[in-house]
């Protein structure tokens, strides 16, 4: 029984960090229809932000709590801020164009910010300092660390408060509006530029958390994190519903727990990628529209 | 008129035989310049199949690094175990060749029931299941790839393969099937109330574009005399993408031109490092802010297109000295 319970911890922990990726990914895409491509990379600037910012830090002070704070805040902010230029330079051009045109060049943005940050930092591996303190809890049987604690609560608060911001807020209003229907949203007074940018800045900075607990989880990081990141976090997306926050979390716990027990329960583990596709493929064949889409009428 | 144009098709493909035998006898340039010559050549077969799904079909797929994949493991296995020599080394490439067309029509399975970004994970998961797959088969070569596999790719058999590829796609796309891609790539509805039968297009859409996509693979493991699955991920998928939508969607002389540009960009601009990756992101952005559909859009390069342009250009200067009113109306 414990080993359920600790597998259950491990699970949420990978699941929790899938699942804020995956709500990244999802917002900008309910917003503005982009499979962003980029945004593993967004993923990828955020961890490297911190890793400095907090490798700096570490040099002035040795509280843990601090330096976790102040990282994250530089990089939230940085990252939201060259996310929206990018918003600005690359896709706004493209808002009337073929869908497929803007998610070409947000391979290209990817491309981009993959090869300057490898340029300028190298292709080494680099070792991200600890962002939590790391103790050893053992609760009636179930051993856990503190760090996957701080993870699950970090990236539930963070659920919740995005929750609250966007069905209370006059802002997250407009974003629903926007996602359900932008021209109408347009009719209303709702500025979609605006709104796209929002959506692009809050995604960047949901990212950016998620780089953290990443790190934290993994801590050595490298400029290409972002590719395998972009896999998890648009499958994750798309498994649960694209554009739909609740089924991005869905879809990055049930990719978190396909992770956890496919090579527990298959006598070779280098075969988990055929069983976790396997069984993407298989529930997308039987829900098409993902677990918690809404089925799109077709009009004619 | 007809005779004539196959008269000059043919006199190209000669001609263009004649180039590549000098080329690769004589040595005039060097072996590692030759090497990105055949790079050029491969990537526009695999292009020019990847379009008919990402193009002219209008699915956002991202199967084809797994079907060369296949392509490529199935051409080597018949390269080391059957036809190792250079007389028989095409069979190797068909036998490539057919055994992407198989996972072509599986994979065409799937998209029945499932459009847009869905059957896009299906396609990128069919891809990443396909590339585990090989990685863990000991049979050939697991982690470490498949080789040796006899070194018979030449530049003569890539112009070869690529006039094939060229003649087969252009009489593709012309075809009764050509056409009907198009028309459900503008409305898929319409289309079947035109009594089409989506299932069966698609069906043969993909296994017509395994096909050439599963040479290309074949083509590149008789190149380089090894194989190996980790080559056909990420980089894969995104370069393909980049060479097809980079051309133009739906082009079959844009594939030949985004293939072109992106393998020279990758491949001859070694020299200044990985900012040529940073050069190519430029250029991607650049080309789809001002030309949304590729650099060739859905036209064709053709004679006709070109006299087209002169005969504009020499109008449009017509009308800076002198104006035509008339002129200015039709335009």
């Amino acid at each position: 029984m414990t080993v359920v319970f600790q597998q259950l911890v491990n699970i949420i922990q990978l699941g929790s960090i899938y699942a804020l990726l995956a709500i990244g990914f999802s917002l900008v895409y309910g917003i503005s229809g982009l499979v962003n491509f980029a945004h593993g990379a967004i993923v990828m600037f955020g961890a490297y932000t911190i890793f400095f910012v907090s490798t700096m830090m570490y040099k002035i002070t040795n509280a843990t709590f601090v330096v976790f704070v102040v990282s994250l805040l530089v990089a939230a902010i940085l990252s939201a801020l060259v996310f929206v230029l990018i918003e600005k330079l690359a896709y706004k051009p493209l808002r009337n164009a073929p869908k497929v045109s803007v998610v070409v060049t947000s391979v290209g943005v990817g491309l981009i910010l993959e090869y300057t940050m490898l340029n300028l930092f190298g292709a080494a591996a680099k070792r991200m300092p600890a962002l939590f303190v790391n103790t050893n809890y053992d609760i009636l049987g179930v051993k856990t660390t503190s760090v996957k604690l701080i993870v699950i609560a970090v990236s539930i608060i963070t659920m919740i408060v995005l929750n609250l911001f966007i069905k209370k807020t006059k802002m997250g209003v407009a974003l629903r509006a926007v996602s359900q229907d932008p021209v109408a949203a347009n009719y209303m007074g709702i500025s979609t530029d605006t709104i796209t940018s929002v959506s692009f800045a809050i995604g960047a900075i949901i990212a950016t958390i998620g780089a953290a607990l990443y790190a934290s989880t993994y801590p050595m990081i490298d400029p290409y994190i972002g590719d395998y990141i972009n896999w998890c976090s648009f499958i994750a997306a798309v498994l649960g519903g694209v554009g739909s926050i609740a089924g991005a979390m869905l879809g990055g716990y049930l990719l978190g727990a396909i992770n956890i027990i496919a090579p527990l329960a298959l006598p070779v583990s280098s075969y988990k990628d055929i069983v976790a596709f396997g069984i993407l493929i298989i529930a997308l064949l039987i829900k098409p529209t993902g677990l918690l889409g809404k089925k799109i009428n077709q009009k004619v | 008129m007809k005779k004539n144009k196959i008269l000059l098709e043919i006199l190209f493909f000669v001609i263009g035989l004649g180039i590549c035998i000098t080329l690769q006898a004589t040595g005039i340039i060097s072996s590692a310049k030759l090497l990105i010559v055949e790079y050029i050549g491969i990537y526009i077969i695999a292009v020019m199949g990847i379009n008919i799904i990402n193009g002219y079909l209008g699915i956002f797929a991202m199967s084809h690094a797994g079907i060369m994949a296949v392509g490529s493991y199935m051409a080597g296995l018949a390269g080391i175990y059957f036809f190792s020599s250079q007389s028989t080394f095409p069979l190797a490439i068909l036998a490539g060749g057919l055994a992407a067309t198989v996972i072509g029509m599986l994979i065409a399975l799937s998209s029945f029931k499932v459009s847009g970004d869905y059957l896009a994970i299906i396609t990128l998961g069919f891809t990443l299941i396909i590339k585990n797959i090989f990685q863990n088969w000991q049979f050939v070569g697991g982690a470490n790839g498949l080789k040796p596999i006899p070194h018979n790719t030449t530049l003569v058999w890539v112009f070869i393969f690529v006039a094939f590829t060229f003649i087969c796609m252009k009489r593709f796309v012309n075809s009764k099937y050509g056409r009907v891609l198009k028309a459900m790539r503008a409305d898929s509805v319409a289309s079947e109330l035109m009594s089409v039968n989506l299932k069966k297009v698609k069906l043969v859409a993909f296994a017509f574009s395994s096909f050439f996509i599963g040479i290309a693979g074949g083509l590149l493991a008789h190149l380089l005399s090894y194989t190996n699955a980790n080559s056909f991920g990420y980089s894969m998928i995104v370069d393909g993408m980049i060479m097809v939508y980079l051309g133009g969607i739906g082009s079959l002389t844009g594939s030949i031109v985004g293939a072109t540009i992106w393998q020279i960009l990758v491949n001859a601009l070694r020299s200044i490092g990985t900012y040529r990756w940073i050069l190519g992101g430029i250029i991607l952005i650049l080309v789809m802010i001002f030309m949304p559909k590729g650099l060739f859009g859905d036209k064709e390069l053709t004679w006709e297109s070109i006299k087209e342009f002169f005969a504009r250009l020499k109008a449009g200067k017509k009308k800076k000295t002198a104006i035509d009113a008339p002129h200015e109306e039709d335009e």
